[in-house]
């Protein structure tokens, strides 16, 4: 497996503020559509940036395919982004930001660009400042596949945009990654989406990564337990507890493990991609207040 | 040529839904030996999923004798899963309907019907296996 995006111990701080991100390290493979979720403020959008190299990081070490993203010129050729909101300039028309692409970047692919606009039926003489949010968002998203990036990166792409436009945007996303060897790292609140076009997953709450790995893998390996109530230490080792709740006859547990489930005691159910991120977002911060999870070694803050 | 549609609410993984909906195609004679699936562009184009997902869900296809990658062409269905046994589909459905009449008047609703129909199927599947 190749690594598109590689981080180790990455933290940033901001100036006298707190931590916006501590400890992360993270392999992102090459060709893959990368989730990032957590809720506000817990640190998706100085990921991303970091891995454009709009930051520096404060501690630890990112790179992309390699290479630090800011490392020189080519290696900001080959990292795409597609900022929060879409940002585009309000008085230049369509065709302008085109132009303006082929200009600035060297890998420009004009011909796509620009059969792209006309598909979306824009008009190429019209200000940007008047298309609709939807029109915005993918005409950001034309400008930054045209770059011919190795990695695009959208920070919440779809979050301000109608059900109609959103699903129009993610059906050009996907387009683009089934048109050539492309990996997408993208941040969203809406997790039906996620499931629908992302293969790996990264969750984040309070600057640290809770989970990640290919979707696959995790619905795979996490169950839902449900039982008469027992202690959840005492489960077999191989059983890292995620979250645990009781009533006083019942316990239900998420747990993580590799290996079936062979008490018969427990109703054992699959879990839906929602559930487990809610699981791991809800999940407390620091393992001292998780006495019975770090028992069991349960994978958190790296 | 068929259409592909998603429901994100089922909780059934896309590239099962993909594999589950190519099936009931050919099940029911609409999709035929030698018809060709949608490309894996036309596919993400419609229905906005991962292009991974419907490279899994071809491949799964082509695992159980049911379609063949053609390079450069496509994928094209290779077996039918209709054949013989539509035929028979007619007197099963009349069976059925004078079973589902006896099971009413008996008092199951619709939800006890089904709940008893899955897990005959269930137990049917298990001494089949042992």
């Amino acid at each position: 497996m190749t690594a598109a995006v590689k981080t180790h111990q990455l933290s940033k701080r901001y100036r006298r503020g707190r931590w916006a991100l501590l400890d992360c390290t993270l392999t992102l493979p090459a060709g893959k559509v990368v989730g990032l979720v957590g809720v506000n403020g817990a640190g998706k959008t100085t990921l991303l940036h970091l891995a454009v190299g709009l930051l520096r990081p404060t501690a630890g070490t990112i790179s992309v395919f390699g290479e630090p993203p800011a490392a020189r010129a080519t290696q900001l050729a080959r990292i795409g982004l597609v900022a929060q909101d879409a940002p585009l300039y309000p008085t230049l028309t369509v065709a302008d930001h085109l132009r303006l692409g082929r200009s600035l970047n060297p890998g420009w692919d004009h011909g796509t660009a620009a059969a792209r606009i006309d598909r979306l039926g824009l008009d190429a003489d019209q200000p940007a400042g008047r298309l609709s949010g939807g029109q915005r968002a993918q005409i950001a998203l034309t400008l930054a596949v045209a770059k011919r990036p190795d990695v695009l990166v959208l920070d919440e792409p779809v979050a301000s945009l109608d059900p109609l436009a959103r699903r129009e945007f993610l059906q050009g996303l996907m387009e683009a990654v089934a048109a050539r060897k492309l990996t997408v790292v993208l941040s969203s609140h809406l997790l039906s989406d996620i499931e629908r076009v992302c293969d790996h997953l990264v969750v984040l709450a309070d600057g640290r990564v809770r989970v990640a790995g290919d979707v696959e893998d995790l619905l795979a390996t996490h169950k839902v337990l449900c039982g008469p109530r027992r202690d959840p230490r005492r489960l077999p080792a191989d059983q890292h507890v995620v979250q645990a709740s009781h009533t006083d006859r019942q316990t239900t547990l998420l747990v993580r493990t590799d290996r079936p489930i062979l008490d018969p005691a427990w109703t054992v159910t699959e879990i839906n991609l929602e559930d487990l991120v809610l699981a791991y977002m809800a999940a407390p911060s620091t393992p001292a207040e998780r006495p019975a999870v770090a028992r069991n070694g349960v994978q958190v803050g790296r | 040529m068929i259409e592909f549609r998603i429901d994100s609410r089922s909780g059934v993984a896309p590239y099962h839904q993909l594999v589950h909906q190519v099936k009931q195609a050919l099940r029911l004679g609409i999709l035929r030996e030698g018809d060709q699936l949608p490309t894996v562009k036309e596919v993400v184009a419609q229905v906005a999923i991962n292009p991974n997902t419907v490279l899994k869900a071809y491949r799964q296809l082509e695992h159980e004798g049911l379609a063949a990658g053609r390079p450069g062409k496509g994928t094209f269905v290779t077996r039918s899963l209709a054949g013989a046994s539509l035929a028979a589909h007619q007197a099963l459905r009349q069976d059925l309907v004078r079973w589902l009449t006896a099971a009413r008047d008996a008092g199951l609703d619709d939800d006890s019907i089904d709940a008893l129909f899955q897990t005959t199927l269930r137990a049917g599947t298990g001494e089949g296996v042992a």
